[in-house]
């Protein structure tokens, strides 16, 4: 399969596909846009197929030299691989959710939301540091686009909130990279991976970097575009939006700040805990009070979020992995409350907590997938959102147990938030006839909620399948943080000197490497 | 042994074919599949359980499928079986089983039959996952397994605000206990490097003298490890602090207390502190806490119990109680004690529950005792069985001779613990002998305020309705009510579907102890456990040269309590009145229940909501907003700035200013 330059194919689908369904009309766009999604998906599947797990690092490779230094440079690893899935997979999901939702200008529509799937492929597949920064800014577009022209009623505000806020970080950023490149001498991603820029260097080009990649993340408290966004978005938008938009935040800490500026990130990681620990905090208690679900579950986002930055400041195995796999699974989980929260927007036509209530009565099906998902999102063990969280906290537990203990309460949090959205929405009485005539799930909402019924319990029940493609890639960059990872401080543990003999012999290999 | 295979799945599958199918397929399909593969399940974990008692069983691990590998963190799904799964499993399967059949009666005019099903077997499912695990992970998973079942089954009328706060509050509760819990698999992980638990178990005494880092300080390495467990157990387990949920999940059907909130996943905490039990031997600090904690929370809830008039939360106070000898049996080291209270405890407070149901069921829906009174008569089958289950839990019984289920095992933890000879011990005894004399107390209670006395049923508006209802528009039936109390009402007696759980379950309370106790408790009891808990054979010794006067403090209190309450309930009952009148204040602080409600709204819940509102509305809006993205002209001053700098000759600074420029008048014009 190297040969064939199915990384291009992937991108150009969805292009070609953007502009057909620009020039035709709402029936025929939908349509072009599910084709193409689903063109894509089945091309991510080849591509997974033919993916050789525990080969070379950069597979699928492409390269061609355009202008002026500047070249097509595309190639994928596993982290990337596990990523580029979760967007074909929720890509045909969202045009779904947007069959009977969008009637104005759906032309236009559907043609964004090609374009950010080319742009967010983009994203996960350059491997020149400026094909990257343009892929990745250029897809703040069309979503800036979807908010702005197909949003709610305070559509302006929230997407030039959206805009300013992302645009501020990627400025800083740029430079950077212009640095970088001048430093290195090179645009290629993999070899910036293995550059050892000077110590010095690394602390401000860090923050540069994690200027932009704060935003998108989003961490507290950068994070206030995020709630407004999501409130204003189209369903398929936030799905997209709490999908993959923000995972490009984690993916830039994992493919730029961990690898390039490994010192830097273990000198600033203090302060990535300690943001992160106020976010989950904050933002969960902030959730606790909304009452607006779209409102509720982008602050619970962010407080999900701030999981993969302990997780992946934790510099170890299993924080590393926790991280990935968390921003997987929130992808999924997040993605399906999004679109749980439009199945019945759609009926009502508000995201007012207090208009629902007793749904359980008169749509038992779509509470059973609602309840699913309130639980991944909660975490519960044997669905997808508890072996993320568990990695990750477990892979910070062995850097500083108070940021795990702190961290940890997002569960008690988080199930405070969720239930009792839950419990507002869909137990108690039906006090609106309106409320009460709603329709239980139609085919084509059953059809965008098993998929992501399946895959959230098959990555709770089986997540070597999501973790084995990725393995050899953290393995790493484990070795490449390695090289700066702190100590940790609190839990090296040590045997007083009596029984140290037998202790150590007892705990065998005495993996902690601090037994003294 | 792929029995296991059959006992645990299959009530996970009975219990997605009755969810799914839910209306579709209709109850009496729902209600044969999941009672049958119950039944299934019973019937092939008792030759388990039977093999061990005869000592020619060996622990047996069935590997079902690998779950997750992260470096050296390595765990799967797996199907462990020792003695200490095979007492838990005909525990779980029994009451499980005969909890279903029940559950056809009591649940007969429900129209929400399937769902109710599909959540008992899913429950069943969940907690025979937790008792076969063999690494903390799955025993979590089992953990939160049963947690969600338990919150879906509180909730089950759904309807009721009532019943979705009871739901909500076990969950997030039980969430607290589990933060415990995650951080000490954390924490075990990085000292064994696995979580593997007979790998934990076999390495815990290398633990001997060393320290770990915790929040800053240092400490033993086993105490941190196992008080952070143990934090676990205290909320599933409802102990002291964490123990508000349990009073309210009373909320659920009748049945559901039975199983889960009694008989089944009430006692996960006990177990996980027998399963770890080599562990929790390394810490002495550890141990002490348990005890000091069940103590405590054995003396606490029995006291509550005195004052309920709730059947079921009177009920629901006493298993609280009854946890907590657990607990504190565990903690000095009789951990075989321990597992037979939880073996005798499950039967009999499942029979006292189901044959509340039945009580409840024949005064249409009232639970509240003060409205009940000579109903021995009415339903001399269910009186039987409660009779039974009181007889148990009192632990009524004579050395040597016969004794029902509760004499054996609840005599034997406080043995213990005076065998003990520490003063914890000591604490733990002084609290389970007074909490003793409550219990009997209560217990009897329960029986005189119910079964005997005058009917005091027409004060009741369940009764009245139901009266209301039978007579219809008839006004001449009110001239029917006589001045006996009754209202006119008649209650019958339970259907056979549910008088046979009761049935098959006084057995279990009159026999369990009598015949188990051997097996659980002898000296030759480490033949049955091989290990699978720490045998302490010197308790055992000690326990047997306790003074005469030890030995008969049980029965002695519970003849007392006996006393007292026959003679404030059946004798004097106008006693109680002016008993509570005269210590007004104390008699509330026992009805409101020592107040932790009270204390932990005022302490968590509102502030955390007025956080929530303060962060957002002052920190999100307040401040980032209003110096962020609204403080537009810095914003672009700082950006035009921004752009100054970039003209460093590069063709992409141009190309990308350029299309952000070019989009962004684009996307102007097409927004407006």
């Amino acid at each position: 399969m190297t040969s064939f330059p199915i990384l291009s194919l992937m991108l150009l689908v969805p292009l070609v596909g953007a502009v057909i369904s620009l020039m035709s009309g709402r029936e025929t766009a939908r349509m072009v846009a599910l084709c193409a999604t689903l063109i894509d998906l089945a091309l991510g599947i080849v591509l997974w197929a033919h993916y050789d797990i525990g080969g070379a690092q950069w597979q699928f490779q492409e390269h061609a030299d355009l202008f002026a230094g500047f070249s097509w440079k595309l190639g994928i690893d596993g982290i990337a691989l596990m990523l580029i899935a979760l967007t074909v997979f929720l890509m045909p999901i969202c045009i779904g959710a947007s069959w009977t939702a969008i009637e104005k200008r759906a032309g236009e529509y559907y043609a964004a939301f090609l374009f950010m799937e080319t742009l967010m492929i983009g994203v996960f597949t350059a491997q020149d540091l400026f094909l990257f920064y343009i892929m990745f800014e250029a897809g703040l577009i069309p979503m800036y686009l979807i908010i702005g022209i197909w949003g709610g009623a305070e559509r302006i505000y929230a997407s030039y909130k959206f805009f300013l806020y992302t645009l501020l970080g990627s400025v800083l950023m740029l430079i950077a990279m212009f640095w970088m490149v001048n430093e290195a001498g090179t645009t290629d991603i993999p070899t910036l991976m293995q550059y050892d820029f000077p110590v010095q260097a690394q602390t401000w080009l860090f923050l540069a970097f994690f200027a932009s990649f704060a935003v998108k993340m989003p961490m507290w408290p950068v994070h206030t575009w995020l709630p407004d966004a999501h409130v204003q978005a189209p369903t398929a938008g936030s799905v997209i939006l709490a999908g993959v938009l923000l995972k490009m935040g984690g993916y830039g800490f994992i493919r730029f700040s961990l690898p390039m500026f490994p010192v830097a990130s273990a000198h600033f990681a203090p302060m990535v805990w300690g943001l992160s620990i106020a976010a989950v905090v904050i933002t969960s208690l902030i959730a606790l009070v909304q009452n607006d679900m779209k409102k509720l579950i982008a602050y619970s986002s962010v407080a999900h979020m701030a999981i993969v930055t302990v997780g992946l400041f934790a510099f170890n195995r299993q924080g590393l992995e926790g991280s990935m796999v968390v921003m997987l699974s929130h992808g999924l989980v997040a993605g399906a409350l999004f679109l749980a929260v439009g199945v019945i927007y759609d009926r009502l036509h508000t995201r007012e907590i207090a208009r629902y209530g007793g749904l359980a009565i008169n749509m038992p099906y779509y509470a059973l997938f609602f309840l699913l998902f309130t639980m991944a999102s909660i975490g519960l063990p044997g669905t997808s959102g508890f072996v993320g969280e568990f990695l990750s906290l477990l892979g910070i537990y062995q850097q500083s147990s108070l940021i795990a203990l702190i961290s940890t309460t997002g569960i008690i949090l988080g199930a405070a938030y969720m239930l009792y959205l839950y419990r507002r929405v869909v137990f108690g009485v039906q006090v609106h006839a309106d409320t009460a005539a709603m329709p239980d799930l139609d085919a084509r909402e059953w059809a965008m909620m098993v998929p992501l019924a399946v895959a959230v319990l098959w990555m709770g029940v089986y997540p070597e399948t999501f973790m084995a493609p990725m393995r050899k890639d953290i393995g790493t960059l484990e070795a490449r943080v390695a090289i700066a990872k702190p100590r940790g401080d609190a839990d090296v543990k040590t045997v007083s000197r009596k029984a140290a003999a037998t202790a150590a012999v007892a705990l065998g290999a005495a993996r902690v490497g601090g037994v003294k | 042994m792929s029995s296991i295979l059959i006992i645990v799945f299959a009530p996970l599958v009975a219990a997605i074919i009755a969810g799914l199918g839910n209306k579709r397929l209709g109850a009496m399909p729902a209600k044969l599949i999941t009672t049958g593969a119950l039944f299934a399940s019973c019937v092939l974990s008792w030759p388990i359980f039977i093999a061990f008692l005869g000592g020619h069983a060996e622990t047996s691990v069935t590997p079902v499928l690998n779950w997750v590998t992260s470096g050296d963190l390595k765990f799967a799904w797996a199907l462990q079986v020792d003695a200490l799964t095979a007492v838990m499993l005909v525990v779980v399967t029994s009451v499980s089983a005969l909890v279903h059949l029940y559950s056809w009666g009591y649940m007969s005019e429900e129209p929400d039959c399937p769902r109710f099903f599909a959540y008992l077997s899913l429950f069943t499912f969940a907690m025979l996952m937790l008792v076969t695990a063999n690494n903390l992970v799955q025993m979590f998973f089992g953990w939160e397994g049963v947690g969600l079942a338990s919150y879906l089954l509180i909730g089950f009328w759904f309807r009721k605000p009532s019943a979705n706060a009871a739901a909500m509050k076990a969950f997030v509760v039980n969430r607290v206990g589990d933060l415990g819990f995650m951080l000490g698999i954390f924490g075990t992980f990085l000292v064994f490097g696995t979580v593997s638990i007979p790998q934990i178990l076999h390495d815990a005494p290398g633990l001997a003298g060393s320290t770990i880092g915790f929040l800053g300080y240092r400490f033993d390495t086993a105490t941190v490890l196992c008080i952070l467990l143990f934090i676990g157990a205290m909320g599933k387990s409802a102990q002291l602090g964490l123990h508000t949920w349990l009073p309210d999940a009373m909320e659920g059907p009748t049945p559901v207390s039975a199983l889960i909130h009694a008989a089944t996943m009430v006692t996960a905490g006990v177990f996980m502190v027998c399963r770890l039990s080599p562990l929790f031997e390394q810490s002495p600090a550890a141990l002490t806490f348990v005890t000091v904690i069940g103590a405590s929370t054995c003396f606490f809830a029995a006291t509550i119990g005195t004052t309920q008039t709730d059947i079921k939360r009177v009920i629901a106070y006493s298993t609280c109680s009854q946890l907590g000898y657990m607990f504190f049996a565990a903690g000095v080291g009789a951990y075989g004690a321990a597992m037979f209270h939880l073996f005798t405890h499950a039967f009999f407070k499942a029979l006292l529950f189901l044959g509340a149901g039945s009580v409840i069921h024949a005064m249409h829906h009232e639970q509240d005792m003060r409205y009940y009174g000579g109903l021995w008569k009415k339903i001399p089958l269910t009186f039987a069985a409660m009779m039974a289950g009181t007889l148990a839990i009192t632990g009524v019984g004579i050395d040597d001779v016969f004794g029902f289920a509760g004499f054996y095992s609840k005599d034997a933890i406080l043995e213990a613990a005076f065998a003990r000879g520490t003063q914890v011990g000591t604490f733990a005894f002084a609290m389970g002998i007074f909490a003793a004399l409550l219990t009997s107390f209560y217990s009897w209670r329960l029986i005189y305020l119910t079964f005997f006395g005058t009917p005091r049923w027409d004060q009741s508006e369940h009764i009245q309705h139901a009266v209301h209802d039978a007579h219809g528009h008839d006004d001449h039936g009110h001239h029917a009510h006589a001045h006996d109390g009754t209202a006119g009402y008649h209650p019958h007696e339970s259907p056979l579907n549910m008088l046979v759980p009761l049935g098959v379950l006084s057995m279990g309370a009159v026999f369990a102890g009598f015949v188990f106790a051997p097996a659980f408790l002898s000296e030759g009891s480490g033949t049955f456990w091989k290990g699978a808990l720490v045998f302490n054979e010197s308790v055992l010794h000690a326990m047997h040269g306790v003074p005469e006067m030890v030995k008969w403090a049980p029965f002695g209190v519970m003849v007392a309590g006996l006393l007292i309450a026959t003679y404030a309930y059946l004798i004097n009952p106008a006693l109680p009145g002016a008993f509570t009148a005269r210590f007004g204040f104390l008699y509330r602080f026992l009805l409101n229940k020592w107040y932790f409600d009270e204390a932990y709204d005022a302490l968590f819940v509102r502030p955390a909501m007025a956080l929530g509102r303060l962060f957002w509305k002052v920190g999100d809006v307040g401040v980032i907003d209003r110096f962020g993205p609204n403080g537009a002209a810095w914003v672009v001053s700082l950006a035009s700035r921004g752009a100054v700098r970039l003209q460093s000759g590069y063709l992409y600074s141009y190309a990308l200013v350029m299309l952000v420029g070019l989009v962004g008048a684009i996307s102007w014009v097409i927004a407006r």
